[in-house]
């Protein structure tokens, strides 16, 4: 077959002077067309990368101890310091960092599991599919939180690297939404004809589900990762509180939250303070979903 | 309807079945003797004594031995005894059961007739004044964790009695220590101490629920046959009522099934926080004692209502729905 350049195929868009729009770009802009979803990303993203520069400007690392003990917020120690002395406001950032690190482990776990096992039960169908839903049906109803603190008993003999066992751990139970919704986009993406055009080009199973399947169930996978991110946060986070999550010397903002409750009345910034910081990250990353989702979803353009 | 019914029942035996392997399973990662092992085998010996504890708890045993061995005293009703206090495990859940059971059913209820009533109302006029304020809420609560949001409202309930000079809220167990009363005193003083820890787990259903219904509430509504009921004139109350609600209702059915398990976690962190003496402290205790017999009843008793209510749903589900029940 004789060369043909493939800008006289397909028209190169450099003749035009009209930049092709992307997929990805006219996301970008209708999410950012979402005010509160931006400004929830923005928050995050600004209270994790201060979770890095707390210690340079208050002057106080998570694990110092300051002599004012049981201290109130002041322009010193921001949050108030306990009753041993720790900065409370330098505990929190790292309580958070912990909490974004654990929950994009565990979404990055349960993205790419869920959308996997969702793409290969959508394409082979029968009997993999049969055996894959009952699975999947089995860890939509099951109880997490008793059967995680179970397995983080382990957490509470090790100590030191309980965080990414925690993550992990947590990771592989939170599969199952995704791979449910990544399923049901499958078995209709599967009847496209660029689907069938592949299959006649001899496409392996592996091509057909890595660059045709997942890529067009690529909005409700990231709508689910957010999701994925927010159950990940509150999980660990009660882990944590009940004692079977990450252990000291680490911080959680779980953890915080029970050394703090039984002085909400006398030393309120000690359970308040941390566990609003708690509420305001996970609301944001709720927040960041909602906007993905609408930004996504061409269904829902009409309605919002 | 009969054949749906009795396909649903004989499903859930073998799931009942590998639900016991899980739990057992499970339990089999715990340690019992965990911090008894750390400390015997830095002394001279240790090593013979902690194969004699392991021989006594029958833990040196092969594990398909173990799981045949208790899968044949659960046929016999025998759930085992707590290695902490001796007690028989079913004495144990029998004790726990009940106060949770008030816990999980008052919960609920309340949580679906709001989270119902909210969604529709909401749904009816999207973005009116109602619906926003709804959303508000439901994205608050949604966000909130129940441990803190349960600490919260303890917290609240404390300040507001000192602040009335007379005890309102009861924050602390499920009932008053020796409590001397009547049958109605005994269930006025239950009442006033689940109001905190029960107002926690609606709070956060509602949510969920009331979301969930809106949005089955939107797409019902939007759908063509209500274009049609409202293209030959029926009035608005009549569609609403007749036409919508009764479809919509139909997925709250199963989204009450398919949280029952999340409802459970937060139960037992809801009890943590008021220090309930129900199901939640006797997981926790079981767990910190590596208490093993304990651990596999309360999984297998919790594994056991999480089947019988996916199994109501689905049998609701069926009654509701005749394209279910006979398809």
């Amino acid at each position: 077959m004789a060369e043909v350049p493939t800008s006289v195929l397909v028209g190169d868009p450099a003749d035009t002077g009209i930049e092709a729009r992307s997929q990805w770009r006219l996301l970008l802009r209708r999410f950012l067309a979402h005010r509160l979803a931006v400004g929830a990303a923005v928050v995050i993203l600004l209270a994790y990368l201060f979770s890095y520069a707390a210690e340079p400007i208050t002057g106080w690392g998570y694990k110092d101890l300051s002599p004012d003990l049981s201290h109130g917020p002041s322009a010193d120690h921001w949050f108030g310091t306990d009753t041993i002395g720790h900065d409370m406001f330098a505990q929190s950032m790292r309580g958070l960092r912990v909490s974004v690190h654990v929950s994009l482990v565990v979404a990055g776990i349960a993205t790419v599991l869920g959308s996997i096992l969702g793409a290969v039960q959508g394409w082979f169908r029968g009997r993999v599919d049969g055996a894959l839903s009952l699975l999947v049906d089995f860890l939509l109803i099951l109880p997490l939180l008793p059967v995680l603190m179970v397995l983080g008993t382990r957490t509470r003999a090790s100590g030191g690297s309980s965080l990414m066992f925690v993550a992990v751990v947590i990771g592989l139970f939170l599969w199952a939404p995704l791979a449910r919704v990544v399923r049901g986009e499958v078995f209709s993406i599967r009847e496209k004809e660029y689907v069938e055009a592949a299959e006649a080009l001899g496409a392996s199973n592996t091509r057909i589900i890595f660059r045709h399947l997942i890529p067009n169930a690529m909005s409700s996978i990231i709508v689910y990762a957010t999701l994925t991110v927010a159950t990940a946060i509150l999980l660990e986070t009660a882990l944590a509180f009940l004692g079977f999550g990450i252990q000291p010397p680490e911080v959680s903002l779980g953890s915080l939250v029970d050394e703090g409750r039984d002085a909400a009345r006398t030393r309120w910034w000690l359970f308040y303070l941390p566990g609003s910081v708690l509420v305001v990250l996970v609301l944001c990353v709720n927040f960041v979903g909602d906007g993905l989702r609408d930004a996504l979803d061409p269904r829902r353009e009409t309605r919002r | 309807m009969l054949g749906y019914a009795t396909r649903k029942l004989l499903i859930s035996i073998p799931v009942l079945l590998f639900a016991t392997l899980v739990v057992f399973l499970l339990v089999a990662t715990v340690d019992p003797i965990a911090e008894q092992r750390v400390f015997l085998l830095s002394q001279p010996g240790g090593f013979e004594q902690v194969e004699r504890l392991e021989a006594s708890l029958g833990l040196d045993k092969p594990l398909i031995e173990r799981y045949g061995r208790w899968l044949g005293d659960l046929f016999t009703g025998d759930m085992g005894t707590s290695t902490d206090n001796g007690r028989a495990v079913t004495t144990l859940l029998g004790e726990a059961v009940p106060v949770t059971l008030r816990l999980v059913v008052a919960a609920t209820v309340v949580s679906v007739i709001f989270g119902v009533a909210v969604g529709v109302g909401s749904a009816i006029r999207q973005y009116g004044a109602f619906d926003n304020i709804s959303t508000f809420f439901a994205f608050l609560f949604f966000a909130m964790p129940v441990f803190w949001l349960g600490a919260v409202l303890k917290d609240l309930g404390i300040r507001f009695n000192d602040w009335w000079g007379r005890r309102i809220f009861f924050t602390i167990g499920e009932q008053s220590p020796r409590l001397d009363a009547d049958f109605w005193g005994t269930w006025a003083d239950r009442a006033g101490h689940i109001i905190l820890p029960a107002l926690t787990l609606i709070l956060i259903q509602l949510a969920a629920t009331s979301r969930f219904q809106r949005s089955a509430m939107l797409d019902v509504l939007e759908s063509d046959y209500i274009r049609t009921a409202r293209a030959k004139g029926v009035p608005r109350r009549r569609i609403i009522t007749h036409h919508a609600l009764r479809n919509a209702l139909l997925p709250v059915v199963s989204f009450t099934g398919l949280t029952f398990g999340t409802l459970i976690g937060g139960t037992v962190v809801t009890e943590v926080v008021f220090n309930w003496k129900g199901m939640g402290r006797l997981f926790l205790e079981s767990l910190l004692n590596g208490d093993v017999a304990v651990t596999q009843g309360w999984l297998l008793a919790v594994g056991i209502s999480v089947i019988i209510v996916n199994l109501l749903t689905d049998l609701t589900y069926g009654f509701l729905d005749p394209r279910v029940r006979d398809g």
